[in-house]
């Protein structure tokens, strides 16, 4: 169903219409630092580009998913945390912006399911088990 | 004509998916009572019903044979060529455009069900005739729903009243060889599982599941599941040359809609291969055959309705939405019903020894379930959430943790399991014939930890891969090859496969360099091991398209011969888009991915760059996965016409 | 299997068209609204891009007399849609305060000159720095600011004829 994918990504692509600028400082190009850009590359994928269908800012066209990467490397740059950076940008978009839900009562349901899923999965298969005998 | 030709075509398959559910119906109804059963007429009923599946499943693929030979033709007068063709696109993207929309696509949806229900009645052979016969009427219960949904909401053939001069064009990120094989595959998948629910529902109507069930019922449930690894393996492909930024798997909603009726398939295929050597997971089967379909019709109704897709609305339509749900719906809740009501009634299939062949499948099936569950919550939680008001996404982090370790974790059941005998087996003995595996994986864990940089996740899954990849042979190990039968190679290659394209992703994860970049003409940039210096840039016409090219000239090492890759900025006029085309070199150990982007004002051009070590292993890993899934295939097909004739002489 | 597990399943298939049913039916709110509605306006200073008109910095707000802030561009369509309505809000004695996203000197005179120019100050956001800050997804959006320089209401999108009263209620009523 990729294409579907890539369709609906072509239908969303109008909506980000284009101000011919040249981007942003740092959105299409790296820090000097490997360690530094690990770093950012790391938190771009897990922050979701506020004007595309569903992309992580690490791999979107979109010039503001630019305008965040830009935002992204410079703060890491400066020597400031990932996770500081995810509750800042938190902090003004709301959960949404991060593919990594935060923990909270919304969420909780979401992370406690795979643990639930294995423990029931687990009980259920149990009935295709011969008791050991005891003996 | 043509367009009224297929519309014809479309409502007489209608008609035959309606007279088949009935003959269907009344024959399974009749052969129940015993006062009617040995009568005539019940078995001239049961007689008919083949023939009508076949002639209908004909009369689909003749609808859209004719929807194609009119987008071939570009006949505007077509609304829908008129929406989605242009008469300047070459012959291959007219024919693929046939289905690169909503309406053709459900077309080709129902016309694979159609001739997937003909396949069953042409050449099922060794079910039992009362559950072919209430299969078939399953079968055609679901075409009629989406015969329905096609001629009342969806009609592919309808006019366009005056023909525009020529048409809107096909999207142009649709305008690739992608497009022409990985719709077809991925749907003969999705669609394939259907013969798994329809068989499920016979069985359960006429409470006839056991072993044999199970024989006839594998092949078909392989079948689907090879195209669905395939057309899986393919999507990804397409969108990592496609997308131009690397990915390869993006826990997308519509990529998920594809995985989850494929981790479905493929726990039903082993749960099978219990109930069909050891009589066990009676109920289990039925009931993931009827959520492997219940999933492939999600996938469809997701991808579709737009609930999932975010930000800026696009097209939703409620109306066709509304309709797949309530297939669904009655569909679905009706195959659980049935479910509920005859389960109680199918008898209690055997039981295992916990440390066993039949254990490590049932494991497989618990870990291939929680997954299933975890890719479906997280697909599905953000509506969830809206519900409490809050704007959440759900994305690679998520799936990541919740789904690695336990995928992790069905790596090592999966090397285990084949090493395992059936029956009754004892631990001790299971971990010394493991020891290779295991010391393998050790090794490659150490070896890699010592490169330092390397995350938990990838560092695991290289560990693992190697270890399944050792233990994956290991059922060919001490045997006479000769003599081993084709499906058990067919195993060894499947699950070799997975090991491949976990190492593949794994490397990907671990090891992949970018080089990002504004560069400048004459000056030779580094990604990996090689210097790539950027030529020049040349504008280049295609057929329907123009293009900024530029040349990289690239060189391995210091000493390497020196390739040429040919990356693209490519300007669609008709409709008006702009897509980046890919230029990728591959390599025995990796690709070198290069994409061109836009300039920056001052003579630089925007280059991504990017060596990706064996990332190849991941879609030859698939492919592999295939392989092996047709080997088997084949294998269980000779056997069983082994059977026959060996029956025959007799 | 026990007999209330049978019914598992079909339950939970009922739920799953429960959620999927609500999702269609009640489609999600689309827009991303800012989380900092109800706080303090962010701290910036942007310079100005048109010579002539000042550029716009957090101490500006805060002064006691509510305010809009507009986030435009000159290459957004639907900025273009919208001008008459700031212009009508403008006309209504509300002070109207700008940031310019990606802009040039000669695209923002040029829309001005075309468009109107309802704008007190306007500044120039090379790349996106304060609208991220501001939690805005796109142009054009509008912030409703109150007199203590706090984010009182966001408007996304372009402003309709029929929005601008309600928009002027706002401005008035967030002293």
């Amino acid at each position: 169903m990729k294409w579907l994918a890539i369709l609906l990504l072509a239908l969303a692509a109008p909506a980000f219409a284009d101000s011919n600028q040249p981007p942003a400082p740092l959105a299409n190009v790296q820090l000097k630092d490997p360690a530094k850009e690990a770093q950012a590359q790391a938190l771009m994928l897990t922050l979701r580009c506020v004007v595309c269908q569903g992309q992580s800012i690490a791999d979107s066209n979109a010039e503001m998913a630019g305008d965040m990467r830009s935002l992204v490397r410079t703060r890491i740059a400066a020597g400031e945390s990932s996770q500081s950076i995810r509750d800042w940008l938190i902090a003004r978009y709301g959960d949404y912006v991060s593919y990594d839900p935060p923990l909270s009562a919304t969420t909780a349901p979401l992370w406690i399911a795979p643990l639930a899923l294995l423990a029931i999965g687990a009980w259920l298969a149990r009935a295709s088990f011969k008791r050991r005998r005891s003996s | 004509m043509l367009a009224e030709a297929g519309l014809a075509a479309l409502w007489f398959a209608a008609a035959l998916a309606l007279l088949q559910l009935v003959l269907a119906g009344l024959g399974v109804w009749r052969s129940a009572k015993p006062a009617l059963a040995h009568d005539v007429s019940t078995a001239e009923i049961m007689a008919a019903v083949r023939p009508v599946a076949v002639v209908q499943g004909a009369l689909a693929l003749a609808a859209m044979l004719l929807l194609i030979w009119v987008f071939a033709r570009s006949d505007m007068s077509v609304l829908l060529v008129a929406q989605n063709s242009h008469s300047d696109k070459p012959m291959l993207y007219k024919v693929a455009g046939a289905w690169g929309n909503h309406e053709g696509s459900m077309l080709l949806w129902v016309t694979i069900l159609g001739v997937a229900g003909a396949a069953v009645a042409l050449l099922e052979r060794s079910l039992d005739r009362r559950t072919l016969i209430a299969t078939l009427g399953a079968q055609a219960a679901i075409a009629l729903g989406f015969y329905a949904f096609l001629l009342f909401s969806s009609n592919p053939f309808a006019r366009l009243n005056p023909a525009p001069a020529d048409g809107n064009g096909l999207n142009p990120l649709l305008q690739d060889p992608g497009l022409a094989f990985h719709p077809p595959t991925l749907y003969i998948g999705y669609v394939g599982i259907s013969i798994a629910f329809s068989f499920a529902v016979g069985a359960m109507i006429t409470r006839d599941v056991g072993p044999a069930f199970a024989r006839a019922m594998r092949p078909w449930v392989l079948g689907a599941w090879i195209f669905l690894t395939l057309g899986i393996t393919a999507g990804s492909y397409w969108a990592y040359y496609e997308l131009g930024w690397g990915g390869w798997w993006f826990w997308d909603p519509v990529e998920n809609a594809s995985l989850m009726p494929w981790l479905a398939a493929t726990a039903l295929l082993h749960s099978v291969s219990v109930l069909a050597t050891r009589d066990g997971l009676r109920a289990w089967t039925l009931m993931l055959a009827v959520v492997a379909f219940s999933m492939s019709m999600l996938g469809t109704f997701l991808v579709r309705s737009g609930i999932l897709t975010s930000v800026h609305a696009f097209a939703v339509d409620p109306t066709r939405g509304s309709f797949i749900l309530a297939l669904l719906a009655i569909y679905i809740g009706g195959a659980l019903l049935l479910f509920a009501l005859r389960v109680g009634t199918v008898k209690q299939g055997n039981t295992f020894d916990f440390v066993s062949r039949e254990g490590a499948l049932i494991a497989n099936n618990l870990l291939l379930t929680v997954i299933l569950g975890i890719v479906l919550i997280g697909t599905l939680y953000p509506i969830v959430a809206a519900g409490f008001g809050t704007q959440l996404s759900v994305g690679a982090p998520f799936f990541d943790k919740a789904a690695g370790p336990v995928a992790l974790a069905l790596v090592a059941v999966m090397a285990a399991g084949p090493m395992l005998r059936w029956r009754r087996d004892t631990a001790e003995a299971v971990l010394k014939r493991m020891t290779l595996p295991v010391a393998v994986t050790g090794i490659v864990l150490i070896l890699v930890a010592m490169l330092g940089h390397v995350a938990v996740l990838p560092l695991l899954g290289l560990a693992l891969a190697a270890g399944l990849a050792v233990a994956s042979v290991a059922p060919l190990w001490m045997r006479n090859l000769r003599r081993t039968p084709l499906f058990t190679y067919g195993m060894v290659l499947a699950h070799l496969g997975i090991a491949v394209s976990l190492a593949g992703m794994a490397c990907d994860t671990a090891f992949t360099q970018a080089t990002l970049v504004a560069a400048r003409v004459g000056v030779a940039q580094r990604v990996g091991p090689f210097t790539v210096t950027l030529d020049g840039i040349k504008p280049v016409i295609g057929p329907n398209w123009s293009a900024l090219e530029a040349r990289l000239s690239v060189r391995r090492g210091e000493t390497g011969s020196v390739f040429y890759l040919r990356p693209q900025s490519r300007f669609f006029a008709n409709p008006v888009t702009v897509t980046s085309e890919s230029a990728i070199a591959t390599r025995w150990d990796g690709q070198l991915y290069t994409v061109l982007g836009e300039p920056d004002g001052t003579g630089r051009w925007q280059l991504r760059l990017w060596w990706k070590p064996f990332v190849t292993l991941i879609w030859f890993g698939g492919a592999l996965v295939a392989l092996g899934g047709a080997l088997s295939l084949l294998g269980r097909l000779l056997r069983a016409r082994q059977g026959k004739l060996r029956e025959g002489s007799a | 299997m026990t007999r209330p597990l049978i019914w598992v399943p079909f339950l939970g298939a009922i739920a799953l068209f429960a959620v999927i049913a609500w999702g269609l039916f009640r489609p999600a709110d689309r827009v991303i609204h800012s989380a900092l509605v109800g706080q303090k306006l962010p701290a910036f200073t942007l310079p100005p891009i048109v010579p002539g008109k000042p550029g716009l910095s957090t101490a500006a707000f805060a002064t006691g007399k509510p305010r809009l802030l507009n986030v435009f561009a000159s290459w957004c369509i639907p900025c273009i849609a919208e001008a008459p309505q700031l212009l009508k809000l403008q006309q209504a004695g509300v002070e109207i305060d700008a940031v310019a996203i990606r802009d040039t000197p000669a695209a923002i005179a040029d829309f001005l000159a075309r468009n109107g120019d309802p704008y007190r100050a306007i500044g120039d956001d090379q790349a996106s720095a304060v609208q991220l800050a501001l939690g805005s997804a796109g142009v054009p959006e509008t912030f409703v600011i109150d007199g203590q320089g706090r984010i009182v209401q966001q408007h996304v999108g372009d402003i309709r004829e029929e929005e601008v009263p309600g928009l002027i209620a706002a401005v008035r009523n967030a002293r």
